[in-house]
């Protein structure tokens, strides 16, 4: 025989005649034993994240809750002085929180237009091998790691800030909302391109053949098929801006006040937690409050992803042109 | 074009031959028309002429240039880069090629209905009304009469009347594809061309849009690209059969079918090869 293997492909027939039935038996008990092993995993991977999650939230919830004993809830949300050292201290977050909603929104007004545009360049006006290029290249940008982001602020665009603009400090909204619109401009770029690639080429091609000019067809078909995407995209991009908390602790300025201007120094909630966690004493008063913090920060993004999923299903077109 | 040929009336004056008597029927007029893919050529030295006010089938194998030829009528290739035409394609007199000629105006005037139903991703009124607001009718009663008028154009008026407002895309494939027809003539064009548009349908569903086909040609010309011997024969006035590229013939549906001059024609439609 030249071929070394049919000799053994004959035994293993012959072995397979002689004991079929056995073979045929077992072979069907591993197979499906092997899938109720594979289902469970997935199901224990699956509950993972959700038990993780729910212990995170509870933990969060159960040491931010301690601070209420001691302060009102409205004193907490509504009150402006943030003293949490002074004797008797103060816990009034709301500088905090508009602090981190002013970055959160400058940063936006700057990154969608930016991202959406970008994203419309990419789907529309680019051609294919400058898409290649582009577009790695923008998410590359997403993985600039948010400390160096957060010392370009600091040591290259706050002393200029301070020069060309004669204000106190480059340590202020404005810089905190440039740098989060870099972070957030990658991720909406990106969500914003794919959503308007899934466009099917059937509806474009339906709408140029009506007559419609390539304008037309973006705002009237392309624009509204990848709408809940990019509706989605934009509401990723300000929650990361929201919860991101390195950029904002090197170059958002620290002042616990509100804001009169985008020049003026503020302290939004991630800061806060990150500045303070390490000097306070376990059990505190203190600690209670910044716990209480995270417990604000965590609805507040937990909101921005159900607007986020709400926008997506709203939005959403059913059929063909669905994301 | 009416618009290019008003602005520029010397274009079709000059520049076009005189188009033979026995033409004077002819809407669209191709000369010597040869088209690339890249270096690829897929049409070659195409010469013929469309009837107004008739449905002109054409018939071919796959990759013969069928779906080609059609959309060089109404400039829907050039949307794929790397095209390239040569030669003359007259409508009403006017080279849809030549200079000055604005693509978007060729397909308003140039309708097309595809091979796979596309209606958009919106209510059934608004896929209807996109042609008209692409022109600027933005006045809620013409926008329903045009609307009403191409619905039962297409016949689809009885069974959507009551469910304007609803997604086109629970309607059936077969509605669907009426509802892109009368999409399509909603712009009020003057030539209809369809590409396969039975090819996703069942038979039932196909029936109904060769019976609308008949009562189009009344106001519109259509041409008609389709893989289905019978439906070419039940339905158009004039067959021209395509192969690798070039038309073989060209003539009436009856004498192509029963009587066709080339070899390849007769073979192609017997069946014996395609």
């Amino acid at each position: 025989m030249l071929n070394p293997f049919s000799g053994q492909a004959l035994a293993h027939k012959g072995l397979g005649r002689l004991t079929s039935a056995g073979i045929m038996n077992r072979r069907k008990r591993t197979s499906t034993e092997r899938e109720v092993i594979i289902r469970r995993f997935f199901v224990a991977a699956g509950l993972f994240s959700l038990v993780v999650m729910t212990l995170i939230v509870l933990f969060l919830f159960a040491e931010g809750i301690g601070l209420f004993r001691t302060v009102s809830v409205s004193d907490f949300l509504l009150g402006t002085a943030w003293y949490p050292t002074y004797d008797p201290p103060d816990f009034g977050v709301l500088p905090l929180i508009v602090g981190s909603a002013a970055v959160t929104l400058l940063s936006s007004l700057i990154a969608v237009p930016l991202g959406v545009g970008t994203a419309l360049y990419l789907a529309e006006v680019a051609g294919d091998r400058t898409r290649e290029i582009l577009k790695p290249a923008v998410e590359l940008l997403a993985s600039l790691p948010s400390v160096v982001l957060g010392f370009v602020g600091m040591v290259v665009l706050a002393p200029l800030m301070q020069q060309w603009w004669d204000i106190p400090t480059g340590l202020n909204v404005f810089n905190a909302s440039l740098m989060l619109a870099l972070m957030a401009i990658p991720t909406i770029a990106s969500i914003s391109e794919d959503a308007l690639h899934a466009v099917p080429r059937e509806l474009n091609e339906a709408s140029l053949a009506l007559g419609a000019t390539r304008w037309e067809t973006l705002t009237r078909v392309q624009l509204p098929g990848a709408l809940s995407g990019i509706g989605t995209g934009v509401i990723l991009g300000m929650s990361r801006a929201m919860g991101e908390t390195m950029v904002v602790l090197m170059v958002a300025g620290g002042a616990a006040q509100i804001p009169g201007s985008i020049f003026d120094s503020v302290r939004p909630l991630p800061a806060s937690i990150a500045a303070e966690m390490g000097e306070t004493p376990f059990g505190s008063e203190h600690y209670h409050a910044l716990f209480a913090i995270g417990m604000v920060l965590f609805l507040m993004t937990l909101a921005f992803n159900l607007v986020a999923a709400w926008f997506s299903r709203r939005f959403q077109q059913k059929g063909a042109a669905t994301l | 074009m009416v618009v290019a040929a008003q602005s520029r009336p010397s274009l079709a004056q000059q520049d076009l031959p005189a188009p033979p008597a026995d033409n004077a029927q002819a809407i669209i007029q191709v000369r010597e028309l040869n088209f690339f893919y890249g270096d690829v050529q897929a049409l070659s030295d195409i010469n013929l002429d469309i009837a107004r006010n008739q449905v002109t089938a054409l018939i071919g194998p796959s990759g013969c240039g069928k779906s080609t030829f059609l959309r060089l009528l109404n400039r829907m290739n050039e949307l794929i880069p790397g095209t390239r035409v040569h030669g003359q394609v007259l409508f009403e007199g006017v080279d849809l090629y030549g200079p000055g000629v604005d693509p978007v105006e060729v397909r308003r005037r140039v309708g097309m209905v595809f091979q796979k139903p596309n209606p958009f991703p919106k209510t059934i009124y608004n896929n209807v009304a996109y042609g008209p607001r692409l022109y600027g009718v933005k006045d809620r009663r013409r926008l329903d009469e045009a609307v009403e008028r191409s619905l039962r154009s297409a016949a689809l008026w009885e069974e959507v009347k009551d469910i304007l407002n609803t997604s086109a895309l629970g309607l059936s494939g077969g509605q669907q594809q009426r509802l892109c027809i009368a999409r399509a003539i909603a712009m009020e064009p003057e030539v209809l061309l369809m590409d396969e548009p039975t090819s996703a349908l069942d038979p039932l569903a196909t029936s109904r849009i060769e019976e609308l086909v008949t009562e189009l040609k009344r106001r519109y010309t259509v041409v008609i690209v389709t893989h289905n011997m019978q439906q070419a024969a039940r339905v158009s006035d004039v067959t021209a059969f395509f192969y690798l590229g070039r038309l073989v013939e060209m003539g009436p549906t009856e004498t192509i079918f029963t009587r066709p001059r080339e070899k390849q024609t007769e073979q192609y439609i017997t069946g014996r090869f395609g």
